[in-house]
């Protein structure tokens, strides 16, 4: 099988190319710097409608990664890599006669800030969504999920918190933060999430393209939730690093995400900042999912459970790597 | 065509439902009607459904959006009330009874109606039944009266509501009234649904036929409409069709006295309370639609098969045994440091007060709530209730005032017997019937020796109502008959050998009243038995001495506290301990190392843990001995079932409903189910928890899960509610929480289920031997701790609190309350709220 894979400079676009390499397809990346695996490779924008047209050309399927991830930035970036980005990937696809787009958004797209429990994956509400990254991939879902068709399968997966070896967002951040003692839990450390271990989220957009489900959003998580504080310990252990320190009450975290986001509009600053309201509300509040839709559709199940990949991750993190030293 | 003015989104409401029909009066005179109406033609049959005031026929949704498979579901707005056209002059309830059956001629309404009436509406759907018998094949009613009560002056709220001055500016002028309909709804009602009611109702003009509702409620003999209510009343007497009554107690305007008036009226009718419901019943207690469906369906079905053969009685009745031994002068109920009474005393006592009883009013099927504490008193009184053809009420003290309110209220009771503080209580809780205190049985024991001794009640007469614990949700009453009250006398008798050479000493309430009735000899120590926790050792051998005791019968928590007193026993003591040969224990399971402590005070005694419950006691009886043969495995071991005693499971859905076809199939998990010649008759004035409960029929539906094992052993795993339903199947919480127990450092764990039902995640609640912090409420474990508890669960986990203690059942002190730590734990694992 042929298939292209955009965006695989990232951990999750780097895990998804190797296992179809592995089981032997046929794999092209796209993405603008090299990605440094052993297939393929076209480098450049994900809105170059030309390149991307070229790259599609011949292809079974497409796994779109590609995607600007960010917490500050203005709308307009977000919309031409996110939005722009994938209506130009759709376009490609139709025109080359690829059968299956495998489109990966988040579970943000659906998440106007409260608890939740249980759900599985509502429609994608770009009006309902926060901040500018969960919006244009709110309205990227909706396009891929419209050009769903006869001729174009498409199915949006969203992957729930990617973690793993390599992880220079979740972990890394978590890892320097907690290493700087500047870690607190952000209510009771209660609230139960859902996370999913790299190579699970990577085998899932692989089942995806086989898949004979379209046309929908299927969340994908490890289907194990725990609570956020057991989670942020589990990180810190298996990088040795000190484990969360005392609790900052959910308002007081909310409100200072809010001064933070202000602040940082104001002065146009462009670094991750340390709190957001997003980010508050993701460590506060309990985001779980139904996974059995998921793991019906995609006939899929985690193939690594948390604690194998906790255990992975202290084996990496031991393992000193050229950059860390 | 919907009515014109109808709001377009109403909670609950599909606009689809709404039609206007214009129908000519019995004058000639056109008015438009607002009808809800599912349209189903050419139905099974039609629900007739009419509100009170002042509501609208919105009040019926429920059922137009689950009605019955096959019928069709009517119901109007009342001219001048809903969106029906307004009137110009007030109507009168012969008029409303007419222009009811106008209206169901135009509707094209034939074939088999079932009227559902509430508040005045019920008085209009009985005048429709009583003018179409031919077509009638039911009546539903809640929260209604057809009559006052003699002396009764109507109910109060509405009186005041009639008053001339005040009608007018509360039904009319204002929307107070209109308001305070929905106002009484209990639990609250959301404020979409209380807009809905007060739609119709906006500006004085819609409320004049409000106001002139209120003023046609015929008070006083002279009421023009007060002749066609009476034949209403009296024509009811005469309806042979089935008769369902759904009832709010908590009901401020219709209190209990207009439902006991309805039952005299309607005598077949089957009742179900809805505890807790006030007025407005169909939106305090929404689940009504169901049960309506239920009985509706059940009408056209036929009647199942009865429980099992009843049991052939030999011609024993529960006091045989007096008359039996009555003339043996050994003590048959001691009161450690009070009064001893022979069994001659006993029978002849029985006897007279029988009598006594019987010339004091007490007739054949009455219901005589027992609010006296146990003693000899207590024990004479219940038998010659039941000599007398009474049926006993017992609610113990540890429902607590409400809850004991509620459970007497419910059973209706005709008189009250009580000590000086129990009738203190039955004033407090207002319950009906006369009252006799226990200084006065002398006194009519003195009456009735000269008079005849009755007759007594036949075997399938009833005979008690006892209460379930409510640990979950209100205590349900249990009405037993004298052949099941028997049946489960041989069973215990056959079960644990007893003879008439044993004596038992009572620790548990219950059984302190049944050692006459199995013609044994029995003590009840000096100690309150509704509060287990207070039987030292010292106590119990006081009381096996006093009677040479050869059994024991105790709850767990009551052997707690003597293992724990055992040390300060005398020779004395221990002598009349040792030659205890059997130890029941019931209420809870009993821990094996707590059987072990007890063994250290008995050391004669073979313990023995009957497996049961209110309705249905013992179902199966398991040796200390044979819990530790049987080892560990998914749950508790209770035993093998008694002879005579059938068991089955109905297997679990992936949702948790226990909804398989009855099996016994070894390894299949799912709720117990039970057939037995003992099981209880029904649940008092539950029509649709005993239609649940028997909807196998012949079968008692336990509300455990559990599953037989290979060599026909049942073990229970816990409570149906408590199932939880993961996406990887259902976990049952009991086994989980004993493995987690066996941890050093957990003292107790409560295992429950945390989402929606069907993807629920695990959760596992455990109390420490060592507090780990000062905080009162649930917290995290540590990952020590959490890792130790997953590693022994043996099902995947989420998460892992600790709390300092565990909510537990006011009764028996020993189950925990699972629903609870649900819903805390709940709480906590949701996090902050944005």
């Amino acid at each position: 099988m042929r298939v292209l894979v955009t965006g695989a400079s990232g951990m999750l676009g780097r895990a998804t190319a190797d296992q179809l390499i592995a089981r032997g397809d046929d794999v092209t990346v796209l993405q603008r710097r090299p990605a440094g695996l052993p297939c393929a490779e076209v480098l450049g924008d994900i809105a170059d409608d030309a390149l991307v047209r070229r790259a599609a050309g011949g292809q079974d399927a497409v796994v779109h990664l590609a995607a600007k991830v960010d917490v500050v930035g203005h709308w307009a970036e977000y919309a031409r890599a996110n939005v722009d980005g994938t209506r130009t990937v759709v376009a490609a696809c139709r025109s080359a006669g690829v059968g299956r787009l495998v489109h990966v958004s988040s579970p943000s797209v659906a998440h106007a800030g409260s608890a939740l429990v249980g759900v599985g994956a509502g429609p994608a509400d770009p009006a309902g969504a926060r901040g500018n990254y969960a919006r244009s991939k709110a309205v990227a879902e909706l396009d891929a999920l419209a050009a769903d068709a006869p001729s174009l399968g498409v199915l949006a997966v969203r992957p729930h918190l990617v973690w793993g070896p390599g992880d220079t967002q979740l972990v890394a951040r978590i890892v320097e933060r907690a290493r700087a003692g500047r870690l607190p839990l952000i209510g009771s450390g209660a609230a139960l999430i859902d996370t999913t271990y790299v190579d699970n989220a990577a085998s899932a957009l692989v089942a995806a393209v086989d898949a004979a489900a379209h046309g929908e959003a299927l969340v994908v998580s490890n289907g194990e939730p725990r609570p956020v504080g057991e989670v942020l310990e589990r990180l810190c252990a298996a990088a040795a690093v000190p484990g969360p320190r005392g609790a900052v009450p959910f308002r007081a975290a909310w409100l200072a995400g809010a001064a933070v986001e202000a602040g940082w509009a104001l002065t146009r600053r462009t670094t991750t900042p340390p709190l957001t309201r997003f980010l508050a509300e993701q460590l506060a509040t309990a985001h779980w999912f139904d996974q059995r839709r998921t793991r019906a559709a995609l006939a899929w199940r985690p193939q690594v459970d948390l604690a194998e990949g906790f255990t992975r991750l202290s084996r990496w993190y031991a393992v000193p790597t050229p950059t860390a030293a | 065509m919907t009515a014109p003015d109808l709001p377009p989104a109403l909670p609950g409401l599909d606009p689809a439902w709404s039609r206007s029909v214009t129908v000519a009066d019995s004058a000639g005179v056109k008015h438009t009607w607002h009808v809800l109406d599912n349209g189903v033609r050419e139905p099974v049959g039609t629900l007739l459904c009419i509100h009170g005031n002042p509501t609208w026929s919105y009040l019926w949704r429920r059922l137009l959006a689950g009605a019955p498979p096959g019928w069709r579901v009517v119901a109007p707005d009342h001219l001048g009330m809903g969106w029906s056209q307004r009137l110009s002059e007030p109507r009168s309830l012969a008029q409303r009874v007419t222009d009811l059956g106008d209206l169901t001629d135009a509707l094209g309404v034939t074939g088999p109606v079932v009227t559902v009436g509430h508040d005045w509406g019920g008085v209009i759907s009985l005048g429709w039944a009583l003018d179409h018998r031919a077509q009638l094949r039911g009546v539903v009613l809640g929260n209604t009266a057809v009559a006052m009560p003699p002396g009764d002056l109507g109910p109060a709220l509405i009186r005041l509501a009639h008053a001339p001055g005040v009608r007018a500016a509360i039904t009319v002028g204002t929307p107070v009234f209109v308001r305070a309909a929905t106002a009484l709804s209990w639990p609250p009602l959301p404020a979409d649904v209380r807009n809905a009611f007060a739609a119709p109702y906006r500006t004085a003009a819609r409320r004049r036929s409000v106001g002139n509702f209120v003023a046609d409620i015929p008070f006083h003999r002279g009421h023009p409409s007060r002749r066609v209510q009476e034949a209403i009343a009296e024509g009811i007497r005469t309806l042979d069709v089935p008769a369902l009554l759904l009832w709010g107690p908590r009901d401020p305007v219709f209190a209990e006295r207009y439902l006991a008036d309805l039952r005299k009226r309607l005598p077949q009718a089957q009742l179900h309370r809805y505890e807790g419901a006030s007025h407005l019943l169909p939106e305090d207690a929404p689940q009504y639609a169901g049960a309506v469906v239920q009985w509706v369906t059940d009408l056209d079905t036929a009647a199942p098969p009865a429980a099992p053969a009843a049991e052939p009685t030999a011609g024993r009745r529960l006091w045989s045994a007096l008359t039996d031994r009555a003339d043996d002068d050994s003590p048959a109920v001691v009161e450690v440091g009070g009064s001893t009474t022979s069994w001659v005393q006993l029978a002849r006592r029985v006897e007279d007060l029988a009598a006594g009883l019987a010339a004091a009013g007490v007739r054949p099927g009455h219901r005589v709530a027992l609010l006296v504490e146990p003693s000899a008193d207590l024990t004479a009184a219940v038998y010659a209730v039941w000599r007398a053809g009474g049926v006993i009420v017992v609610a113990d003290k540890g429902l607590g005032l409400s809850g004991m309110r509620r459970a007497l209220r419910s059973a209706s009771v005709d008189h009250v017997i009580g000590s000086r503080a129990g009738l203190a209580a039955a004033r407090l809780m207002l319950l009906p019937g006369s009252r006799i205190p226990v200084g006065d049985l002398p006194d009519l024991a003195e009456r009735g020796h000269s008079a005849p001794a009755p007759a007594g009640g036949a075997p399938d007469d009833d005979c008690a109502v006892v209460f379930t614990s409510g640990a979950t949700g209100p205590a349900k009453g249990v009405v037993y008959t004298h052949r099941q009250v028997l049946a489960q006398l041989e069973l215990v008798r056959a079960t644990y050998r007893l003879t008439p050479d044993d004596r038992f000493v009572a620790a548990f309430a219950p059984f302190a009243l049944l050692g006459p009735a199995l013609g044994i000899g029995s003590a009840v120590p000096d100690i309150d038995v509704t509060a287990p926790g207070t039987l030292t050792a010292t106590a119990l051998a006081e009381a096996a001495a006093a009677v040479d005791a050869t059994v024991v019968f105790a709850s767990p928590a009551a052997l707690r506290r003597v293992a724990e007193t055992g040390a300060g026993l005398s020779a004395r003591h221990r002598a009349a301990l040792d030659r205890v040969r059997l130890l029941m224990s019931a209420g809870a399971p009993v821990p094996s190392a707590l059987l072990r402590a007890v063994r250290e005070v008995l050391p004669a005694a073979s313990a023995h843990t009957p497996y049961g419950m209110t309705e249905a006691l013992p179902v199966t009886d398991v040796e200390a001995g044979e819990i530790e043969a049987a080892g560990e495995g998914e749950g508790v071991c209770v035993g093998r079932p008694l002879p005579g005693v059938q068991v089955r499971l109905s297997p679990l859905s992936p949702a948790g409903l226990a909804d398989g076809p009855l099996t016994e199939e070894a390894g299949r998990t799912g709720e117990v189910c039970v057939r037995a010649a003992h099981v209880k008759d029904r649940y008092d004035a539950l029509w649709a928890t005993e239609r649940a409960s028997s909807r196998n029929p012949g079968w008692h539906r336990t509300g455990d899960v559990g599953h037989l094992d290979e060599a026909g052993r049942l073990w229970i795993e816990g409570r149906l509610p408590h199932v939880v339903s993961t996406a990887a199947g259902v976990v049952t919480p009991v086994g989980v929480e004993q493995r987690v127990e066996q941890l050093d450092g957990v003292r107790a764990a409560a295992v429950v289920g945390v989402g929606p039902v069907g993807a629920q995640v695990v959760v596992v609640v455990v109390v420490t031997a060592v507090p780990r912090s000062r905080r009162r409420g649930l917290e995290l474990a540590d990952t020590s701790l959490a890792d130790a508890v997953r590693a022994a669960a043996g099902t995947e986990v989420a998460a892992v609190l600790v709390a300092a203690r565990l909510p537990v059942d006011v009764r028996h002190q020993s189950k925990v309350d699972r629903a609870e730590v649900a819903r805390r734990a709940g709480r906590l694992l949701a996090g902050a709220r944005p």
